[in-house]
């Protein structure tokens, strides 16, 4: 299966959660991700595999938690209103070490909003969403094709650190058809799940929770979560750095917006302006590291999201007042075209070149 | 003389103290479904869901893999479970404020899905843990911490009959209501559990569900003798005992 195909993003990703051994798929309609489930609906039962159409995103997340709890690979996708009702699933997964896979194609919000692609649940991805004191690590692939590579990984990671993963896409991604490779990589190897649910043959019982009443127990529960999240932060940060040495200023965009910035910065460049790309993949763990080391080294970054400034925040925290950090955002639905983001990098290199 | 054994704990219930209140109806449960786990001797392949409420710990009882879920998501997971795993048998232990106020949505399309699993529904008629407040199966007239007037239909509405509810359902197909009321009515309650597990195990296609009528004496603020007595006197006049549904025989195969 190694020739290229035309597929919109939803579709792409469904196909490839199928061939990163998908177990069960659960869902409920909501736009723009609608294309995942309806076929997930056709394919998994073709592959004997499980799909159930679920009452709510409550229900669906619920569905998760259960299968997951038995050991078997599982996800779920919806789109912004529909993760944010996810969110105590999200929580409980969490609290219970539950591997999952969680996809978002991002609508305009707050509230119902809109349908059309935003970047405005960056927060709720990467803070955890739900409460309590937890993370997901949160992946923001930036093409159809990154979309299809993510899902193996995504997989892969929940089963490694028991946790749950949240993939953010968005309307254009989700709706857009781009030719993709389906690419059978070496995978990990996993640790055995040897803490699933699956009846309490020759063995103890096995019990799987996220309430801790005993004093101090909840605390020692959270240090061991820490300790496991301290661990993705030190190996799993993914980051695409363009044309970054040497360069003035170095623009971040992660997922679409990125792509938009990619444009921007060859053409700043064709005009003699040397500006870069930093483009996080791993939202969560964020590369804060690449970001301060950039910082060491150049003027200025701009900052551009398909939001009111979210991901800005942890570049501020990285950058840590080194030098100024500014933002250019478009939201609820509107995207940044290369004209806007090429204007922006003008106006603030040209009056630094000056000094 | 030579002693005989004659009634033991059921290898399924673990040998500890509970955690529950004297006169609680949860001790009686759990010892009505080990009993049945062990006389089918499917614990190998039983998976248990506990709910939020006062059985939130039912894993410290019950020796068999279990989990415990979010307030009323049992019935989800237990979806999840189950799809995934047919060969299993999965029932969920929720009560009446995680099945009948906060879950009633998983509930009625687990059901309406007809997911193929057993679920064991204590209706205490009050939330237990937080406190005594008042149920959506409180009586009328009962004064809970939040009813402490007495439930008013006029402002509470009336108890809400989930068991006559889901009976209504094609995807249900065993529905029996019993109380923890008397010895009688404990040796009712074990045949309806153990039916409604042999339907899982036998394959058939739909979902059971055993209501338990089971006494709270802390927050009914009665002794435990009492609390039987308003069992039998009041509750069931609104929750009726018996059978409502049986369809045993439909569409049954093995697994």
């Amino acid at each position: 299966m190694n020739e290229r195909i035309l597929m919109c993003g939803n579709e792409a990703l469904a196909e490839a959660a199928i061939i990163a051994g998908c177990d069960a798929y659960f869902g409920y309609p909501i736009t723009p991700q609608n294309e995942i489930t309806a076929y997930m609906s056709k394919r998994m039962p073709e592959e004997g595999r499980v799909f159930v159409q679920s009452e709510s995103e409550l229900a669906a997340i619920n569905m998760v938690f259960g299968a997951s709890a038995t050991g078997k690979r599982t996800m779920t996708s919806s789109s912004s209103p529909g993760i944010s009702l996810m969110q105590e699933g999200i929580s409980y997964l969490a609290g219970a070490e539950l591997p999952s896979v969680i996809v978002n194609v991002m609508r305009g919000g707050p509230g119902l909003g809109n349908i059309a692609p935003s970047q405005g649940d960056y927060f709720q991805a990467t803070r955890g969403g739900g409460h309590g004191d937890y993370r997901t690590i949160a992946l923001g692939p930036s093409t159809a094709q990154e979309l299809v590579d993510c899902m193996p990984l995504a997989f892969d990671l929940a089963d490694q650190y028991r946790i749950p993963v949240v993939i953010l896409a968005d309307g254009i991604l989700g709706q857009m058809m781009e030719p993709i490779v389906f690419n059978k990589k070496p995978r990990r190897s996993l640790p055995p799940k040897d803490w699933a649910l699956t009846g309490a043959k020759e063995r103890p019982q096995n019990i799987v929770r996220s309430l801790w009443l005993p004093e101090g127990s909840l605390e020692k529960h959270n240090y061991k979560l820490q300790a496991k999240y301290d661990q993705v932060q030190k190996n799993e940060v993914i980051c695409e750095q363009y044309h970054v040495d040497g360069a003035e200023i170095v623009v971040i965009a992660y997922g679409v917006a990125a792509r938009i910035v990619r444009s921007a910065v060859n053409k700043a460049r064709q005009e003699g302006i040397k500006a870069g790309l930093i483009r996080p993949v791993t939202l969560w763990p964020f590369p804060s590291k690449q970001v301060s080391k950039a910082a060491d080294e150049l003027s200025i970054f701009l900052v551009v999201e398909m939001s009111m400034g979210q991901m800005v925040e942890d570049v501020k925290l990285a950058v840590a007042g080194k030098v100024p950090v500014v933002f250019y955002g478009r939201a609820g639905g509107g995207v940044p075209t290369v004209v806007q983001v090429l204007e922006k990098i003008k106006q603030l290199t040209i009056p630094v070149k000056k000094q | 003389m030579k002693l005989k054994s004659v009634f033991t704990r059921t290898p399924t219930l673990k040998d500890c103290t509970t955690h529950y209140c004297p006169g609680c109806g949860h001790s009686i449960a759990h010892r009505l479904i080990a009993e049945t786990i062990d006389e089918l001797d499917i614990r190998d392949r039983t998976i248990g869901i506990a709910p939020v409420g006062c059985a939130v710990l039912a894993y410290n009882y019950l020796d068999v893999d279990m989990v415990e879920v979010a307030h009323g998501r049992a019935p989800a997971v237990a979806t999840g479970m189950k799809r995934t795993n047919p060969d299993k048998i999965i029932f969920s232990y929720q009560g009446d404020g995680d099945l009948a106020a906060i879950g009633t949505g998983e509930i009625i399309h687990a059901a309406h899905r007809g997911e193929r699993i057993t679920v064991i529904f204590i209706n205490n008629a009050v939330f237990g843990m937080t406190g005594g407040q008042m149920a959506p199966t409180t009586i009328l007239g009962q004064t809970t911490a939040t009813t402490q007037q007495g439930r008013d239909a006029a402002n509470e509405g009336y108890p809400l009959q989930v068991s006559e509810l889901l009976a209504l359902l094609p995807g249900a197909i065993y529905v029996e209501r019993c109380a923890l009321s008397s010895p009688a009515q404990i040796r009712k309650a074990k045949k309806a559990i153990k039916h409604a597990f042999e339907l899982q195990l036998n394959g058939a296609q739909g979902l059971s569900l055993v209501e338990l009528l089971s006494p709270c004496p802390t927050y009914w603020r009665m002794t435990p003798v009492k609390a039987m007595e308003w069992i039998e006197n009041e509750m069931t006049k609104v929750f009726p005992l018996g059978r409502l549904k049986d369809e045993s025989q439909r569409h049954s195969r093995s697994v």
